[in-house]
């Protein structure tokens, strides 16, 4: 399952940190932040609930970017 | 202006009003209060002013860089400007002395940021406007009223209406009107294209001049501009060498300075100590120690480069081509081969009448011979033949009309009797004709039994596809080689034609593949191939090569999603352009990598030795990183 989320950074190198942060997160397939549109694509894993996947992809961006925000 | 860059902008115009408040009165004016509270209370009022001001333009990135350390992520820019400060802060109360340096450090940091995010969001909605290409609604017709639904909700084959001024949502052919079509949200072509009843129309283009009734072809989703939408948000960001470098590099290189500056804080006044037995001046060297951390942050670097590439993919599909990552605009940079499939590519792959050769009457008079002769026939060659005549056909002068099958057809046009065919035709009735050195099918004319001449009916080459290859010469491409399926006499001439330099004609599709990785063992390791196709069998050839260029308007799905660069509009003259903004995009990169080393290298040496100070080494973070930020923006702009 796919999923689109508007977000807010400010620089492109932030953006690649919090794609590295979702992508590392539990339940994550894989993960895609486009600094240009400002979304994040994640494609999440076979029974996993994207609710909750979301609230830790959500803390671990906050930790290596405390500026960004995920809109859900 | 976001929110945010708001706040920060009132937050630093306030810390920079109670700091030019701050210094004009100075220490012994404080002074003066201690004869009204107690004892050196003026100092402590002072501090707790200045404390104040630094709070006010510091306190985030005091936060940020104890959250960091919280969350193991010590070594950021955050925590350097944060020790520096904090340490510059501590100096100036123990000697009741300058404040004004920690803070304007801060207030110039702080400066830097917001400009940087500012001209960051400028550019990104620039970008972002131009690819705006998502239609929110679509104008259905009911009764007498047109209403606007969800473009998800219309079904193929339902009639919509598209008003002056407005995006064509999902694409269609048109049933009633014609306009103007802007089309440059799709392909960077700013020329507007004249369309009518019959015509096909794109999602994402805008109709300019009238009202448009559209038969929709396909479902929203299937639509042009859902697919490039998709395409554009999707592309994975794979990262380029460069990046990955540099976060490589941040990685080691801030603990590296982080310790070479507590080695110049506290070895040089142990030596001072032990070795020379005089005074240690610690807060001499502690505060070199601060200027080096402040000159050391990376910050240009880790913010410029992600963003120099950012702006390149962004110049580009401004120019209509779309680039899925920056490790592709990397390697596009250093394209030597460029490897073409001809039909769809370098040709437009439809049959039109490309010249009459010998003729003994009027070409437009042979023409119409032609045309009249075979009006019968639906034959792909009548066709283009009734096409090149242009006028409409009157059946009711031809007669006689006999086909012969494989060879060509006899008629009576006007009341002369009239063959058009091929070689075998002439020979069967005997007439001598001149033969055709030039590629494609040959239409043979005679008109009551005398040889009048012969028409050429081949694929034609794309307009300015003959300066493809100067203008790829031009970018640094080393060679050229075309790949058919075609005969090896229409390749050759079509190569000979556009100046390419190999060609390999007769391939199966399997064979491309087989060629292209023979190719690919003939250039060097740093050299690297494109492929530039747009069939579906072209889809191996492009996952193949190093860089897969597909034509993005007539190519087909399976092409577009193998493909690492997608042209909108079709145009090979794009693909040297393409390589001309990587090539930029590159270049910035390495002026920004050598102008924020060698400027920091020369400020870190400045900056142990004792010259320069704080100021020298905000210039050396900020400075260096507002030129950067303005460098890697100029990838945006495409000559």
């Amino acid at each position: 399952m796919k999923k689109t989320y508007k977000i807010e950074v400010d620089c492109a190198n932030c953006a690649n940190l919090m794609e590295n942060a979702a992508r590392k997160t539990e339940g994550v397939q894989n993960a895609t932040v486009n600094f240009m549109t400002q979304k994040m694509i994640v494609e999440f894993a076979e029974g996993f609930e994207a609710g909750a996947v979301m609230d830790a992809v959500c803390k671990a961006c906050k930790k290596v970017e405390p500026d960004c925000e995920i809109f859900l | 202006m976001t929110k945010k860059q708001k706040k920060m902008l009132l937050r630093i115009l306030l810390a920079a009003g109670i700091l030019i408040v701050l210094q004009l009165l100075p220490a012994e004016r404080f002074d003066r209060l201690d004869k009204y509270l107690f004892s050196s209370a003026g100092r402590w009022i002072r501090l707790a002013c200045y404390l104040a001001d630094y709070l006010i333009i510091g306190h985030d990135i005091l936060k940020k860089a104890f959250k960091g350390i919280c969350n193991g992520q010590v070594f950021d820019e955050n925590f350097l400007m944060a020790v520096a400060t904090v340490g510059a802060m501590a100096l100036a109360i123990r000697e009741n002395g300058d404040y004004l340096e920690a803070i304007a450090v801060m207030l110039f940091y702080q400066i830097g940021e917001w400009f940087q995010s500012y001209a960051v969001g400028k550019s990104r909605k620039n970008i972002s406007d131009l690819m705006d290409i998502r239609p929110d609604y679509a104008n259905v017709e009911q009764g007498e009223k047109l209403i606007r639904v969800d473009p998800d909700e219309v079904e193929v084959g339902s009639i919509i209406v598209v008003q002056p001024g407005e995006k064509a949502p999902i694409d269609g052919v048109i049933v009633q009107g014609s306009s103007s079509l802007n089309t440059s949200a799709l392909t960077g072509e700013s020329l507007p294209r004249e369309v009518t009843v019959g015509d096909e129309v794109l999602s994402g283009c805008i109709s300019m001049t009238g009202v448009l009734k559209l038969r929709t072809t396909k479902e929203f989703g299937e639509s042009t501009a859902s697919k490039i939408l998709d395409l554009v948000e999707n592309a994975s960001s794979r990262k380029s060498k460069s990046e990955d470098f540099i976060s490589r590099f941040a990685r080691v290189y801030t603990p590296f300075v982080c310790f070479s500056a507590l080695l110049l804080a506290i070895l040089p006044p142990i030596l001072r100590l032990v070795v020379w037995q005089l005074p240690a001046a610690w807060s001499v060297w502690i505060y070199r120690a601060l200027t080096f951390l402040v000159i050391s942050c990376p910050c240009a670097l880790v913010i410029s480069i992600p963003l120099s590439f950012f702006a390149g993919i962004g110049g580009a599909s401004r120019e209509g081509v779309l680039v899925k990552g920056s490790n592709y605009l990397e390697s596009l940079s250093r394209t030597k081969y460029v490897v073409f499939d001809k039909t769809g590519t370098l040709t437009k792959g439809v049959f039109e009448v490309n010249g009459i050769h010998h003729a003994a009457i009027d070409n437009e008079e042979l023409l119409r011979y032609a045309a009249y002769a075979e009006s019968a026939s639906s034959h792909p060659i009548s066709k283009s033949l009734k096409k090149a005549y242009g006028k409409e056909i009157d059946r009711t002068r031809v007669s006689q009309i006999q086909e012969i099958g494989g060879n060509g057809v006899t008629a009576v046009v006007d009341g002369v009797q009239v063959a058009a065919g091929n070689d075998k035709l002439m020979q069967r009735l005997g007439i001598s004709y001149h033969e055709c050195h030039q590629a494609g099918t040959i239409v043979h004319v005679a008109v009551d039994g005398a040889y009048v001449g012969h028409i050429v009916i081949s694929d034609v080459v794309k307009p300015y596809a003959e300066k493809v290859v100067p203008s790829l010469k031009k970018a640094g491409v080393e060679k050229t080689v075309m790949l058919t399926g075609d005969s090896h006499k229409v390749a050759q001439q079509v190569a000979a034609a556009l100046g390419i330099d190999e060609v390999y004609s007769e391939l199966l599709p399997a064979n491309k593949v087989e060629k292209v990785e023979e190719l690919l063992t003939r250039t060097s390791k740093t050299a690297k191939l494109a492929f530039v196709g747009d069939g579906i069998n072209d889809a191996p050839v492009l996952s193949r090569a190093d860089i897969g260029i597909a034509m993005g308007a007539m190519g087909s799905d399976a092409a577009i999603e193998a493909a690492d660069i997608v042209l909108m509009d079709d145009d090979p003259m794009k693909i040297a352009k393409a390589i001309q903004i990587s090539r930029k995009c590159l270049r910035v990169v390495f002026q920004n990598i050598v102008l924020a080393l060698s400027v920091k290298a020369i400020c870190l040496t400045f900056g142990a030795l004792g010259i320069g100070g704080m100021y020298l080494a905000i210039f050396a973070d900020v400075g260096v990183m507002i030129l950067a930020v303005l460098n890697a923006i100029r990838c945006l702009f495409v000559r």
